[in-house]
């Protein structure tokens, strides 16, 4: 009699241990999270990282998009005018596209004629405009994280960046953290 | 459900959204859903191929029931039920 239960202590001691380790694998399993590095600022680039996103936030998942290099071109608001810049600065500011209205695309930009005409396409058949998708990227409370480091290194100012309501700054460590507890990772 | 039960299934609530493309008729589902009670049926009517993909993988995600769709001419009839 004894000896049956010190048998049966044993085996549940072993299903509780084994029942411990899953919860701390699970505790550790990664969220229902989406993290984009967005680096290009190639106007169908940027569109699909947009739709990407939104698809997720209508699907409750938590999305973090982090801006950097090219892509900053599209954070930018053509109504501000920021001062205190220097030459370079300048200079960059005057080459790089002013803001998601003036991206080019990475093929058949003809000079301008392929946005155009992909934006004429997008609105016959009833696409939403980078402009709308940021509005309803901000409504779903999709994070937008700008690179410090390629702000500085363009010569882009924080007062210049578009009014979005879940806007911060921060560095790649900020990607990184953020990218280890996403369940999808993305780079664009 | 088959066609003929999906045509006179009795829903809660119906949205339009064949003025949208994709994403656009997933996110009006999604803005939608919060303004029925749990167990009524939606209908989501679409002119977008790829809804019909769509949202019985947002259903199966969020838990809700898919239950079908119905062609029409032009567009189609999305259906589900709130979990």
């Amino acid at each position: 009699m004894e000896d049956i239960k010190k048998t049966d202590i044993q085996e549940l001691q072993k299903q509780i241990y084994a029942l411990n380790e899953q919860i701390e694998n699970l505790k550790n399993s990664r969220k229902d999270q989406l993290s984009i590095a967005v680096v290009s600022g190639d106007m169908d680039k940027v569109l699909a990282a947009m739709v990407i996103s939104i698809a997720a936030a209508a699907m409750d998942t938590q999305v973090k998009l982090f801006f950097s290099f090219w892509s900053l071109s599209a954070l930018r608001d053509p109504k501000k005018s920021p001062k205190g810049k220097d030459f370079i600065s300048k200079m960059f500011g005057l080459m790089l596209p002013n803001g998601k209205n003036k991206l080019s695309l990475s093929k058949m930009n003809m000079l301008g004629m392929g946005p155009m005409m992909i934006k004429m396409l997008m609105k016959k058949q009833n696409v939403m405009s980078l402009e709308q998708m940021f509005n309803e990227a901000g409504e779903l409370g999709i994070e937008i994280v700008v690179c410090e480091m390629s702000m500085g290194l363009m010569g882009f100012k924080k007062e210049e960046m578009i009014d979005y309501p879940h806007l911060s700054f921060a560095g790649a460590a900020t990607f990184v953290a953020d990218a280890g507890e996403s369940s999808i990772q993305l780079f664009i | 459900m088959t066609q003929d039960e999906l045509k006179s299934v009795v829903v809660a609530k119906s949205i339009d959204a064949r003025g949208t493309a994709c994403p656009g008729p997933l996110l009006e589902a999604k803005k939608a859903i919060g303004t029925i009670a749990s167990g009524d049926i939606m209908e989501i009517y679409s002119a977008d191929e790829g809804t019909k993909q769509d949202i019985p993988k947002w259903c199966t995600k969020q838990g809700h029931e898919y239950l079908g769709s119905v062609d029409e001419n032009g567009y189609f009839k999305v259906y589900m039920k709130k979990k």
